[in-house]
């Protein structure tokens, strides 16, 4: 079978030669911009102008504050949606799955621009609540990638744990708190991270509804619009190192999570 | 150390990247092999550079032919296909257009700064300023300027009027025509609802943050079109005072007042802009249009070739708006041809087919075509052929039932010396403020335009720094109750953090 092992190596090249080119070169540009000025010498001003800027600061807070909100509001919509579906008897669940699925496969900017219609015909002008607008456009758009991790570990749930609860004694309530909430974490997690992370940057969304407030990827923008390569490479890096400890801190949650499941 | 196995994965991707830049050279020496056996002949490759959606695609249907005194105009094809069709017929030399796109005037400087090729580019006036001052375009050859020669329909055919901005601006001693051919251009102004704005009212910057039309109207969502009308709004006593204006140097104060990027003005600007930010609808790059349409909102900042298409639109759903260009100032913006040293180099020919292809997007039928397709308004007037004047006249003139009719005067666009009083629309009253007036504005309006330069890079630095001031959330202004929030919100899970610690610590406990 050496032939077979040639040829696993050479089904992998396509990938390295992806990876090396679209996702290891950037990186590198990215990370000379961010560390050199216009002159090309090493510098560490555009990482300490970042954080001295009240203003950059302001969005990042800004941003950070969008997310958390917009992940709030889908987690509460998700989970209650996401536990009915997995612990429902219906025989055409799948169906109603699907129903959540299927906006995802409507292009998202039609999608944006029918909520914006219909935000107006409830508001009547949009500009009077651009944040609470945001929030609305975010959590209408990623709320699916909430739901689908949850009702996926909620149903893959072990009903004997369950009903190993209410044997001791445990009210529906209580079984629900102690069993069913700790066991669906890690969907929650991986919910979380999947909402959290594009809410930080998804411009777009501000820009249709009418929010006139920087986040961080219009400030990028506006950065690389202004011949700032420099600046701009620099929030980026800032942003990816966010997404980094974001995903070790989450994983490393999920780890211990499990584990406390196995013990379980 | 590299184990075997890799050391060969890794030889193997260097094959396979090698192949990948030798390909295209292979088959280019190919393709070059093929056409010269055909027919002997060398063929000059154009690469064009221009605005999306900014020339003719053709493809027009047959009722969409523009029938005026002087001949029927109809596009077919599309304008790149004509030209290399004509400079074959008229000088015998094969032509490969590789045309393509660029989204801003930003987007296409820093694709010329990684390195992107071209022969042509179609920037607007302050790049076109900014590539000068660094030495990357190409002056315009005699040959260009020879108005002897029936081929050289630019020369020929452009507007004295701009031609004259275009010799009495200079970039280091050297004047724009030198090195720019002109293609479009326009003005800035507000596109308002003539039901909720009155033409006064609309007829000045400071409507942008007039309390009256709180969240009802859109600016643009750029930091150089934004600047020029705060400018004009914080000036505005200035600007519109008599002294001022009967001042014999009024153009020239005029344009320095509008360039003006002293600390104390941009920080007035600042101001203003936050205060925009604040009563605004939004800042658009794109919206603003369908927006004014459905009524979203009652006026819009807009560039008079957008203008025309938001009125033509409007119309469709018999929904009147206007236009208006305000007192103190309107911003004068072109877009022009310039050849790229980094392209054409010393290559004679290769200049000779980027000047053709400008002088071929100046022929009269070409410039209606164009002007239609893409609705702004072209720097052509025409010279001798009157077609380009017929055409306004076929879209604006007054039926012959009109009841209400106003002669519009366009002499100081089309007329050469002694010959002013020819170039006169009889068009409907109301066109005055509509279309008629966003496509070809007023001499009067034109009267107090100015462009706006191209900034060096420490007045740019602060003008983006004023930009970011405005449009970012300041870490200042985050309220208390949200610190609080926060606050606690670390407090209670510190505290959480401790028992769970203590738990499994102690768990005696």
């Amino acid at each position: 079978m050496k032939h077979l092992k040639f040829s696993r190596k050479i089904l992998g090249i396509p990938y390295a030669v992806f990876l090396l080119l679209f996702v290891a070169a950037p990186l590198i540009v990215l990370l000379y911009y961010a560390f050199t000025n216009g002159q090309g010498q090493f510098t560490a001003e555009n990482l300490t102008g970042f954080f001295t800027d009240p203003n950059t600061v302001g969005t990042l807070f800004y941003s950070f504050g969008i997310a958390m909100v917009t992940t709030g509001v889908c987690l509460i919509l998700a989970y209650p949606a996401a536990y009915i579906l997995a612990v429902s008897k219906l025989k055409a669940k799948s169906v109603l799955v699907m129903l959540f699925v299927i906006p995802m496969w409507i292009n998202f900017s039609l999608r944006i621009t029918a909520l914006k219609e219909i935000l107006t015909w409830i508001e009547g002008n949009l500009a009077y609540h651009p944040f609470f607008n945001t929030v609305i456009g975010m959590s209408y758009d990623f709320l699916p990638f909430m739901i689908l991790p949850i009702y996926t570990t909620i149903s893959k749930l072990d009903g004997a744990l369950l009903e190993a609860a209410r044997d001791l004694g445990a009210g529906e309530a209580q079984a629900f708190l102690k069993v069913t909430l700790p066991l669906s974490l890690p969907g929650i997690i991986s919910g979380v991270s999947m909402v959290f992370l594009p809410a930080m940057t998804n411009y777009v969304v501000l820009d249709m509804l009418y929010n006139s407030t920087y986040i961080m990827g219009s400030l990028i923008g506006s950065y690389f619009a202004a011949y700032n390569w420099h600046g701009g490479s620099m929030i980026a890096l800032i942003l990816l190192a966010i997404i980094c400890l974001f995903t070790l801190f989450t994983s490393g949650m999920e780890e211990e999570n499990t584990r406390g499941g196995t013990l379980l | 150390m590299m184990s075997e196995g890799r050391k060969r994965m890794a030889a193997f991707g260097l094959a396979c990247g090698m192949l990948f830049f030798l390909f295209p050279a292979c088959s280019f020496q190919a393709e070059a092999k093929g056409s010269g056996k055909e027919a002997g002949e060398k063929e000059v490759t154009l690469r064009v550079c221009n605005w999306e959606e900014y020339i003719d695609l053709g493809d027009w249907d047959e009722e969409e032919t523009i029938d005026l005194p002087s001949g029927n105009v109809i596009g077919r094809r599309s304008m790149v296909d004509d030209f290399t069709e004509w400079y074959y017929e008229t000088y015998g030399i094969r032509v490969k257009v590789e045309y393509s796109t660029f989204g801003t005037n930003e987007d296409l400087y820093n694709m010329l700064t990684l390195g992107d090729t071209y022969d042509l580019v179609c920037p607007s006036e302050y790049m076109i300023m900014k590539l000068m001052t660094e030495d990357r375009l190409l002056p315009l050859s005699d040959g260009f300027f020879d108005t002897s020669d029936p081929n050289n329909y630019y020369i020929n055919g452009v507007s004295p009027y701009i031609q004259s901005v275009f010799d009495n601006n200079k970039i280091e001693g050297k004047k724009w025509s030198g090195y720019a051919a002109g293609y479009m251009w326009g003005i800035t102004g507000i596109v308002y609802n003539p039901e909720a704005v009155s033409e006064r009212e609309a007829s000045s910057w400071k409507i942008l943050n007039d309390p009256a039309y709180q969240r009802q109207i859109t600016i643009k969502d750029n930091v150089r079109d934004s600047y020029f009308a705060a400018v004009g709004a914080v000036k505005s006593e200035l600007l519109t005072s008599r002294e001022f204006v009967d001042n014999p140097d009024y153009l020239k104060n005029l344009e320095r007042e509008m360039n003006d990027t002293s600390p104390e003005t941009i920080e007035k600007v600042q101001e203003y802009l936050q205060d925009v930010k604040n009563n605004c609808y939004s800042f658009e790059t794109d919206s603003g249009k369908a927006d004014m349409i459905t009524g979203k909102v009652v006026a819009n900042y807009q560039w008079s070739g957008d203008a025309v298409y938001t009125m033509d639109q409007a119309d469709e759903e018999d929904y009147t708006l206007a236009f208006a260009v305000p007192e103190e100032s309107t911003n004068i913006y072109f877009d022009g041809w310039a050849l790229l040293k980094d392209g054409i180099g010393e290559d004679a020919a290769k200049q000779h087919a980027a000047e053709a292809f400008i002088n071929f997007n100046s022929r009269a039928d070409n410039v209606i075509r164009n002007m239609y397709y893409i609705g702004y308004t072209s720097v052509i007037s025409g010279g001798e052929d009157m077609r380009i004047f017929e055409y306004a006249d076929w879209c604006y003139g007054a039926e012959e039932d009109e009841e209400e009719v106003s002669d519009y005067d366009l002499g100081y666009f089309f007329s050469k010396e002694g010959k002013e009083g020819d170039y006169v629309i009889s068009a409907p009253t109301e066109q005055v403020y509509r279309q008629l007036f966003a496509q070809y504005p007023t001499e009067e309006a034109i009267s107090r335009s100015s462009i706006m330069v191209c900034f060096d890079e420490g007045q740019t630095k602060a003008i983006n720094q004023m930009w970011i001031n405005v449009r970012c959330y300041n870490i200042h202004d985050v309220p208390g109750w949200v610190w609080a929030l926060i606050g606690s919100a670390v407090c209670a899970s510190a505290a959480w953090g401790l028992k769970r610690w203590a738990v499994k610590k102690f768990p005696a406990l």
